[in-house]
């Protein structure tokens, strides 16, 4: 049904005793704008007509008319919570079109920054279960380690939520002393706040009443519903695109990939809670790894020369204003690469025709494709379970809409 | 991954006489263009093939080809993986712009709903047998599909702005 039939079986539906509640789109509760029209039996969800698009930005289209490079700010406007992963995902998709191989060192560099990001984006998403549980405390404290990730990206390339971060070739910029320091204190404050983050949630007995066995979803589903990442790995299914087809250099460190068993909420909640510990361990090796070298790929034509030489060479100049200028010559051909998000499988799916701009991206957003499991996990729920189902899931309305 | 290509364009070929037109190895993607309306027994074939199952979509897109001989306008893009063997395949159907129809799949992936109906949404390709295909992300009433590409991005009575020299 869609939310005409309903306003059209309105009083069918209310002679039956069922009520129609409409939650959202702004809902302090959805933490974000989602509309749910929902056919409640007392306390109980008979049905859910999600409606998706209010923060709607057409970014396909909009990729269909910018130079490569300008696309990178698009990518920032998806999953918000973890910009830099979007970031690098794009690069790392141009960079397999052009065949630019990256150097080691800003392939560490990279992993560095992806996992910051995935700590960030975890940490929003556990507390704010806990704030829709009824905790706020942990909220609070793990907003501070979470500033901390953002003064890092702010030292790094100067943004903090749209970071921005990195160019097709590899980074800007090497981390400034004052990044590395930052990152140190973070790697060794944060497993403090971690497990005391921990100790508000995992095994609190309302915590636990409150989220075991809400919203489950069998693994046979998840898959058939194309879920990736921590919400399939909750199921019990390890995949893990870091795994499963590495890139930047992910083969090089080691780690486990936590799966949970149940798939409902409190599995969610703690599969997110084990891959912090475990970006942790990522972020210490690529630290103890760290190779020297440049951190950009030898491509003058695709990666923009420094400003110094802008101003005193020629052939800087030059490339300065093709690349600007979007002329920097891209092969014709079609590629797929895809990156771990916080939330999933992140595909770029680029056709290009040899112009300045792509001929069609198609993203993959995982978002997008798991939230319409939503109704049928929430289906002969309580609303309180809808609404926790929904901030575990960690719906994203920036990757939801694009 | 060429032998990948060969195995499963030679299972298709053996299962399905006419289905498949074309087939190609893109970077490391095998491809198969596949006809419209063996879309569904293709992907049903697949998802229990004996070397490979794709049992996962992970992905599902519209293109428009305004260029390409009638006939073959739009394409749709299908994404398999088989998730044991760590494979990846695409396949693709065209159909034209006249009669601009292509099966569903949501019969098998249940992720096809979504895809399709924003598939719908934004380049008008109708999929037949789709519970529920109404526009997804756009207005209800929007009478275009925006990533056509004879649809402007900008407002066409600009004049402060000459985007003639980038861009398409």
């Amino acid at each position: 049904m869609n939310a005409t039939e309903i306003e059209k079986n309105r009083s069918e539906l209310e002679a039956k005793g069922y009520t129609i509640l409409n939650l959202g789109p702004t809902h302090p509760a959805t933490h974000g704008i989602f509309q749910n029209i929902l056919t409640m039996d007392g306390d109980i969800i008979i049905d859910a007509v999600p409606t998706v698009g209010y923060i709607h930005r057409a970014f396909e289209k909009l990729a269909e008319r910018r130079a490569f490079y300008q696309i990178t700010t698009i990518t920032d406007r998806m999953n918000y919570c973890s910009s830099p992963i979007n970031n690098f995902g794009w690069h790392m998709t141009m960079e397999k079109l052009l065949g630019i191989e990256v150097p080691k060192r800003a392939q560490y560099l990279r992993v560095i920054l992806m996992e910051l990001a995935r700590i960030a984006d975890h940490l929003i998403c556990n507390s704010v279960i806990g704030v829709d549980t009824g905790a706020l405390s942990g909220f609070l404290y793990v907003f501070q380690e979470r500033e901390k990730i953002y003064e890092i990206y702010e030292e790094i390339c100067g943004a903090r939520l749209t970071t921005n971060i990195g160019r097709i070739g590899g980074l800007e910029r090497d981390f400034s002393p004052k990044a590395w320091e930052k990152i140190h204190t973070f790697v060794d404050t944060v497993p403090r706040a971690l497990d005391e983050f921990a100790t508000l949630l995992s095994r609190n007995r309302i915590f636990m009443d409150r989220t075991v066995g809400a919203g489950p979803i069998s693994a046979e589903r998840a898959l058939n519903y194309g879920f990736t990442g921590p919400n399939l790995r909750a199921t019990g299914v390890d995949y893990d695109v870091r795994v499963a087809s590495p890139y930047s250099s992910y083969e090089d460190f080691e780690f486990d990939i936590p799966i949970g068993e149940n798939g409902d909420t409190y599995d969610r909640f703690m599969v997110r809670q084990e891959e912090m510990y475990q970006s942790l361990s990522i972020i210490k090796q690529a630290i103890a790894k760290l190779p020297s070298g440049p951190i950009h790929a030898d491509v003058p034509e695709i990666y923009l020369p420094p400003k110094e030489d802008v101003y005193n060479n020629m052939e800087a100049l030059i490339y300065q204003f093709k690349i600007v200028m979007g002329e920097s010559n891209v092969p014709v051909g079609e590629v797929y690469h895809s990156v771990e998000g916080g939330n999933g499988e992140l595909g770029f799916y680029l056709i290009s025709d040899g112009g300045r701009t792509p001929f069609r991206l198609s993203l993959r957003r995982p978002c997008f494709i798991y939230y319409q499991a939503y109704t049928e996990m929430i289906k002969g729920a309580m609303l309180s379970d809808a609404i926790l189902t929904l901030s575990s899931m960690n719906v994203i309305a920036g990757e939801l809409d694009a | 991954m060429e032998n990948v290509t060969k195995d499963i364009g030679n299972a298709l070929l053996s299962k399905f006489t006419d289905a498949l037109i074309q087939q190609e190895l893109i970077l490391d993607f095998p491809t198969f263009t596949v006809k419209k309306e063996s879309i569904l027994a293709v992907l049903a074939f697949l998802y229990d093939f004996e070397l490979y199952q794709f049992k996962f979509m992970t992905s599902l897109c519209g293109v428009h080809y305004p260029d390409n001989p009638i006939e073959k306008e739009f394409c749709v893009v299908y994404q398999l993986h088989d998730m044991v063997k760590n494979q990846r395949i695409r396949l693709k159907v065209f159909t034209s712009e006249k009669h601009i129809e292509v099966p569903s799949v949501t019969s098998l992936f249940s992720t096809a709903n979504w895809l399709e109906r924003e598939t719908y949404d934004f380049f008008g390709i109708k999929f037949t047998g789709h519970p529920n295909l109404t526009k997804i992300l756009n207005m209800e009433d929007q009478p275009y599909f925006p990533l056509r590409k004879q649809y402007q991005l900008e407002d066409e009575t600009r004049e402060d702005k000459d985007d003639s020299k980038f861009g398409r």
